[in-house]
């Protein structure tokens, strides 16, 4: 099968801007990221498929139709973006409402943990209840559940 | 009797509209929400019982045939997922509209809560039954978009802000699954799952790697699998109990049940099978280690359902019957065990204004019947002899001793540190939030006045703060027992439920019997 090339380098730009922008913070670019992505994905279905006059029955006009397939799942995708598009805005806005920004936040689990992690530095016996380091920072949780939590099981 | 097919998909989708327009008339609202999943019940059963014995359901919805239309499937594993859900679904709801009662959330913004919750359960259905990729595309959209409206409802800060991650990270699967559609149409010409079973083999080997790859990763994601798991223990925590509960039960396992069909019906064997035994493994351990470092419940049950969807992967890597049937196995038991301890969890923070576990103690003195829904799920999740945990673990790990391979040792002992490692997080819950002395800040048992706490601003993931010290409606006790029942009687109809799930898995590496239902005279 072969492609037009046009749209392949369309769809690796799209696709490329798409991801550039989804790594931003602010949840406004995010969504331009995402619709960036959408397009070039659609365009990347619409490539996949046959290439040729209206599928339309009746206008047989002798060349090969175009695949109409693709045509039909790229329009429930495009719908399923706008709505997605529409969901996100509001929740930007939202966002904007109540904190002022639009950011997408820190990790508070992290930011937590960063901050025992800290603590423990300076104060090195942890009582029972310091919840441990996540294992992960490899500073192994000898705080964590020193209370004889699997002995205490029935 | 293929009518019955489309019905759980319909029901639901048509009383949502149906709930929005009672919005002002909760009492109507409810009992319509709770007439439908009760159906939806009936007539998973009823496929369940007819697909049992018998050749898949087939319906070409809309009267146009495969490949050209769109196929509804109900399979044993279809059903029997289908089942299940549906059982988690209406628990859930009833759950949820005890809570509402009880906090007498009888007006406005609330009332999209049960139009939402249905259009999610008619998506999670619409997945288990697609017989075609892009079917099963729009029903992960549909659960998706209901989800995160779940996840950030009421739009206070908290939730809209972690919900944020949330719906990036499932816009980006969707993406990435709509990608892999893409490939796979330009590489076959089809999207039909009986078909590309087929073609997708016609391929050269490289192709089909990428193809499987880009699937794989959109369903992992949705599955929480290892590498792609972190945004679960963030987001999910947030939402109120009963949405957290029917998430962390279905929607990872939905993920996985796409893997199975992905795995079995459109790449059986191949190369990817040893690195996905690797995933499993680092998503066993890492989400186990994640739980054991927990102080908070919710927290900490988000982390073993990441840990134990290591377990499903581990069978369906395995790649051979013996693994894949207790795989299918596990999935039904962590459904329901999972969702009883986070509608449980929802109950200790109702009964004790927060869930941190620092702030808890005493309840099973308190509430001796809230530690019995705690702890039994409990034992049964950490895998204790009577219980379908056990069981569920016992199939796997003989499935992988009989398969003999290094990785897959590794992978017995792995699964064995995990289900010690689980028994240990959910003793430590155990431990401190029940057993130990009540503490102090803790509403005490004859303390039924609504006790209103200053606690809501140091407990962030709190909704329900200020009913601290209140009694439990029943209606919130009553579907986490009945759930709890529900997981026990797993063991009871262990025997027959492996008999399925073991029938179910021959079918799907056979994957004669799918492609047949659905084209009779032949695959064109």
């Amino acid at each position: 099968m072969t492609t037009n090339l046009v749209y392949v380098i369309t769809v690796g730009v799209l696709i490329a801007a798409g991801v550039t922008m989804l790594l931003e913070r602010s949840l406004t670019r995010v969504l331009m990221g995402v619709i960036l992505f959408g397009n070039g994905v659609n365009l990347l279905i619409l490539s996949g498929g046959r290439l040729g006059a209206p599928p339309i029955a009746g206008t047989d006009t002798g060349e090969p139709l175009a695949d109409p397939l693709p045509q039909a799942m790229i329009l429930t995708a495009i719908v399923i973006t706008l709505g997605v598009s529409a969901f996100l805005l509001a929740m930007a806005y939202r966002s904007w409402q109540l904190v002022g920004h639009d950011e997408v936040r820190d990790d508070v689990e992290d930011r937590r943990i960063a901050g025992l992690a800290a603590r423990d530095q300076g104060l090195d016996s942890g009582d029972g209840d310091t919840p441990g380091d996540r294992a992960a920072t490899g500073r192994a949780g000898g705080a964590a559940g020193n209370g004889g939590g699997a002995a205490g099981a029935p | 009797m293929t009518a019955l097919v489309p019905m759980p998909v319909i029901m639901p989708l048509l009383a949502a509209a149906l709930t929005l327009l009672l919005g002002r008339r909760p009492r109507l609202q409810r009992a319509v929400s709770v007439c439908v999943l009760v159906a939806v019940l009936l007539v998973a059963v009823t496929l369940l019982a007819l697909t049992w014995r018998g050749e898949p359901l087939v319906v070409a919805v809309g009267g146009w045939v495969a490949p050209l239309g769109i196929v509804l499937v109900a399979d044993r594993l279809a059903a029997l997922m289908l089942v299940v859900s549906a059982t988690v679904t209406l628990a859930v709801l009833v759950y949820s509209i005890g809570q509402g009662m009880a906090d007498g959330e009888e007006e406005a913004p609330l009332s999209v809560y049960h139009p939402t919750y249905l259009i999610l359960s008619a998506g999670v259905v619409n997945a288990f039954l697609a017989g075609d990729l892009f079917n099963l595309y729009v029903g992960f959209e549909i659960l998706l978009v209901a989800s995160y409206v779940l996840l950030t409802l009421g739009g206070t800060e908290t939730r809209v802000l972690l919900g944020t991650t949330y719906v990036v990270v499932s816009l980006l699967s969707s993406l990435v699954f709509l990608t892999g559609l893409g490939l796979v149409y330009a590489a076959t010409g089809t999207l039909n799952l009986a078909q590309l079973a087929g073609r997708l083999d016609a391929l050269p080997e490289d192709i089909r790697l990428i193809l499987q790859a880009v699937l794989l990763l959109a369903f992992g994601i949705k599955a929480a699998v290892f590498p792609l798991s972190a945004w679960l223990p963030d987001s999910y925590p947030t939402a109120p109990a009963p949405v957290t509960a029917v998430f962390a039960g279905l929607l990872t396992k939905v993920g996985v049940y796409a893997i199975i069909r992905a795995e079995t019906l459109l790449f059986p064997g191949g190369p990817i099978a040893g690195p996905l035994l690797v995933l499993a493994l680092l998503t066993m351990l890492v989400g186990i280690l994640g739980a054991v470092a927990q102080s908070r419940i919710k927290r900490l049950l988000s982390f073993t359902l990441v840990s134990h969807i290591g377990f499903m992967l581990f069978g369906i890597g395995l790649a051979g019957p013996p693994g894949l049937a207790a795989a299918i196995f596990y999935a039904v038991h962590h459904i329901v065990i999972q969702t009883t301890l986070f509608l449980a969890a929802g109950l200790v923070e109702r009964r004790g204004g927060t869930t941190d576990m620092d702030r808890l103690g005493g309840l099973a003195r308190i509430s001796p019947l809230l530690g019995v829904v705690f702890l039994v799920p409990a034992l049964n999740l950490a895998g204790i002899p009577p219980f379908s945990g056990f069981l569920g673990k016992v199939g796997l790990l003989q499935a992988g001793v009989a398969d003999g391979g290094p990785l897959a040792w590794t992978l017995v002992a792995g699964g064995l540190v995990t289900s010690l490692l689980t028994l240990y997080a959910v003793a430590r819950v155990w431990d401190r939030v029940f057993w130990r002395a009540p503490h102090a800040e803790m509403p005490g048992p004859d303390d039924t006045t609504h006790t209103v706490r200053a606690r809501a601003g140091r407990e962030p993931y709190s909704d329900i703060a200020g009913h601290a010290g209140t009694m439990l409606p029943r209606l919130m006790v009553g579907p986490t027992v009945a759930l709890t029942v529900v997981s026990v009687a797993l063991t009871a109809v262990a025997g027959p439920l492996f008999e399925l799930s073991g029938a179910a898995a021959v079918d799907l590496l056979e994957r004669v019997p799918y492609v047949r239902a659905v084209f009779p005279e032949g695959v064109p």
